[in-house]
């Protein structure tokens, strides 16, 4: 059978569009990336500094309260610790003082969780990085990965644990909001899907854009947050990490990991090979004992 | 002729166990130097690492939330693997490229490296905080087949097998069965591709930990090449740690080697020197490309500039110089004091990495503890011990054949 130069091409173009077509539908279908998870919007310009959210945040972990005597302060910065997930901190800054709210960010793709050999941190798919204690044996890699700083460990307990917020996954599951955002008396926080939550924040830049810098902090940092900032100052000013990448930090590795099945594939092939090459006749290899 | 004397000097004619029992005595001195610094600093570490399981980490270790790995893993584990390198270039050299020369050379680091990395899989397990789930990636019911610690945990168990196989048959030679050492040398050239292969991996994997810590560790030494540095940095860390233990060896045990032995292992010593020097000047190169390509050029006018100009000047291009100076005019000292230097250089470049230039604007800085340090040289004192008693018994420096002889020669 013959196929003149008309139908040859009619051919190729009906292939071609059947090809670009298949692209266009699987483009349509939705995957589950970034912006289905949930996320949390911190509004600095709202937020009092009233620790509510602290308070609310211990009793739903079972941490101790903040005590009387640890307030916000713009003269000390307060810390995370292994029983404390969420803190507030005072920052003087050129618009007078502000509070920041510092706790876990919930990477879209955390290096924590890419850190650890035993998943014990892992991402959910409905956002929240989960540390699980059964799994962990306290290697302390995913604290020297977080780009953020936030897994803390209990350096004073033979059992210890890894502390760091968990966004109230339990609570999430339940159909409740985390708890910080529930108990928020300025509404400085908002809970939601994050692309819902993102649209949310750049309208909110939009609508006020001389209240605010135009940076949504998490919308690119690490690859991407499950913790949204809104600030009235550059973020630096605030203290907030802004030598951080843009892409995931488990990208960072990834081109390591991908040499590994190629260097076990190719090295014994080439270890035999030059062994072969280098070969003497008389064997004296295998046969003599490792004394000459 | 010496399966001969094997069979009359050490064939279990005894049962196994009687022999085992008679061979656990220890022999020599028991009042050396050594023994008397080394037993109450292995015995304080003891109570020390009671004390550790009891109390948690910090009640002996000053490690802080914003430098979580310490001493223990920042010595013990990553410097302590470069420093095993030895194992996997000298059976490389030997099995693959068949040079024959350096074949004496095999055992003893070869058992050198099994030790080190059984002994620094122990200090890294009290170092985890629940040790107990380590069987966790073990056993698979929970992979965390992304992690590079991952890969280098599993790396590490396997080459520890391996380097046992390649070690087990100086192991049959001492127990007298020829047949199982038969058996078992079938096993070594498998156990000597596979183990470069792990090797070539975790050494690289262990560079590879800190490519996540990017914005963490100072710029100076943050690289997308961690792992090649690492890696290429392995084997000049291996080779001067076998030429160092060489010199050594000459001395301690010389009682166990002939009187060519000197002259051999100076021209195998001279041989390795060429190698590190070959090595050192790649890694040297690579620093300054990934200094020029990362434009970090700027930071070497400051503090950690200078450090990290005294690492790689006065401990990589010094020794690297002084080894193809002692190479040349032929002085054994010079290629000794080189390969010391090197060493020294290569844990400024680990401790750098790991725990000194990481989170190097952190106030307070993290400093070991003194009870950090007494359980960091137990780990390699206890090491030695085993090391000493392996070297008494077995066949590593010199042939059973010889072995048997001076014993006979003692005994009459």
């Amino acid at each position: 059978m013959s196929i003149d130069r008309r139908e040859f091409l009619k051919t190729l173009g009906v292939a071609g569009a059947s090809l670009s077509g298949a692209k266009a539908l699987a483009k349509s279908t939705p995957e589950p990336d970034a912006q289905e998870f949930y996320a949390i919007l911190h509004d600095i310009t709202l937020c009092e500094g009233c620790q509510e959210c602290e308070f609310a945040c211990a009793a739903a972990n079972n941490l101790p309260a903040p005590a009387d005597d640890d307030f916000p302060d713009s003269a000390k910065k307060r810390l995370l610790k292994p029983d404390q997930y969420s803190v507030i901190n005072a920052v003087e800054t050129s618009v007078g003082e502000v509070y920041t709210k510092q706790q876990c960010m919930h990477c879209a793709q955390p290096a924590c969780a890419s850190a650890c050999l035993t998943e014990a941190m892992k991402k959910t798919k409905e956002g929240p990085v989960t540390w699980t204690e059964g799994k962990c044996m306290g290697c302390r890699y995913c604290m020297i990965s977080c780009p953020f700083d936030i897994p803390k460990f209990e350096f004073d307990d033979n059992n210890p644990k890894i502390g760091k917020c968990q966004m109230c996954f339990e609570r999430l599951k339940q159909g409740e909001v985390p708890a910080c955002v529930e108990n928020c008396p300025a509404d400085a926080l908002t809970f939601g899907k994050r692309s819902d939550i993102l649209r949310e924040a750049h309208k909110r830049i939009l609508d006020d854009p001389d209240s605010y810098v135009d940076h949504v902090y998490g919308e690119y940092e690490a690859g991407g947050t499950s913790w949204l900032n809104l600030s009235p100052v550059p973020f630096d000013e605030l203290g907030f990490k802004t030598n951080l990448e843009t892409k995931p930090y488990p990208d960072l590795t990834k081109g390591f990991l991908y040499s590994v099945p190629s260097v076990f594939i190719l090295w014994p092939a080439l270890l035999l090979g030059l062994r072969e090459a280098t070969r003497k006749e008389d064997k004296e290899l295998e046969g003599g004992a490792d004394h000459e | 002729m010496s399966e001969q004397i094997l069979a009359e000097n050490l064939a279990p004619k005894k049962s196994f166990w009687k022999f085992f029992a008679s061979e656990l005595k220890p022999r020599g001195k028991l009042f050396t130097i050594f023994n008397m610094i080394s037993v109450p600093m292995v015995l304080l570490a003891a109570v020390i690492i009671v004390i550790r399981f009891i109390y948690g980490l910090s009640a002996v270790s000053n490690v802080t939330q914003s430098v979580p790995w310490g001493l223990w893993k920042g010595f013990n584990v990553v410097t302590g693997v470069a420093f095993a390198g030895g194992a996997y270039v000298l059976t490389f050299m030997v099995y693959i490229l068949g040079m024959e020369k350096y074949k004496p050379l095999i055992r003893v680091t070869v058992l050198n490296g099994f030790l080190a990395y059984t002994f620094y899989a122990f200090a890294l397990i009290l170092d985890l905080g629940k040790p107990w789930n380590i069987i966790n990636p073990i056993i698979g019911n929970s992979f965390g087949t992304s992690s590079i610690l991952f890969l280098v945990a599993w790396h590490f168990m396997l080459y520890i097998v391996a380097q046992l196989i390649e070690f087990s048959p100086t192991i049959a030679e001492w127990l007298g069965s020829e047949r199982a050492r038969r058996n078992l040398k079938r096993l070594t050239i498998g156990a000597v591709v596979f183990g470069i292969t792990l090797s070539t991996l975790h050494q690289s994997g262990l560079g590879a930990l800190f490519l996540m810590a990017k914005g963490k560790i100072h710029p100076l030494w943050y690289s997308e090449f961690i792992p090649t540095l690492f890696f290429i940095s392995s084997i000049f860390a291996g080779l001067s740690m076998v030429i160092f233990q060489g010199s050594i060896l000459q001395k301690v045990f010389s009682y166990q080697l002939d009187q060519h032995s000197d002259e051999r292992h100076d021209i195998m010593i001279r041989g390795l020197s060429r190698v590190c020097a070959i090595a050192m000047f790649a890694y040297f190169f690579l620093k300054i490309i990934d200094m020029v390509h990362n434009h970090t050029l700027g930071y070497l006018m400051s503090p950690m500039g200078a450090w990290y100009m005294v690492e790689m000047i006065g401990f990589v291009l010094i020794p690297m110089l002084l080894f193809v100076y002692g190479v040349r005019i032929g002085t054994p000292f010079i290629i000794k004091l080189a390969s010391i230097m090197t060493l020294v250089g290569i844990v400024l470049n680990r401790m750098n990495v790991s725990v000194i230039a990481y989170r190097w604007d952190e106030i307070p800085r993290y400093i070991p503890t003194w009870m950090e340090w007494v359980v960091t040289v137990s780990i390699l004192f206890v090491q030695v011990w085993i090391f000493r008693w392996v070297i008494h018994r077995m066949p590593v420096l010199r042939t059973m054949e010889a072995m048997t002889l001076s014993a006979n020669k003692v005994i009459k």
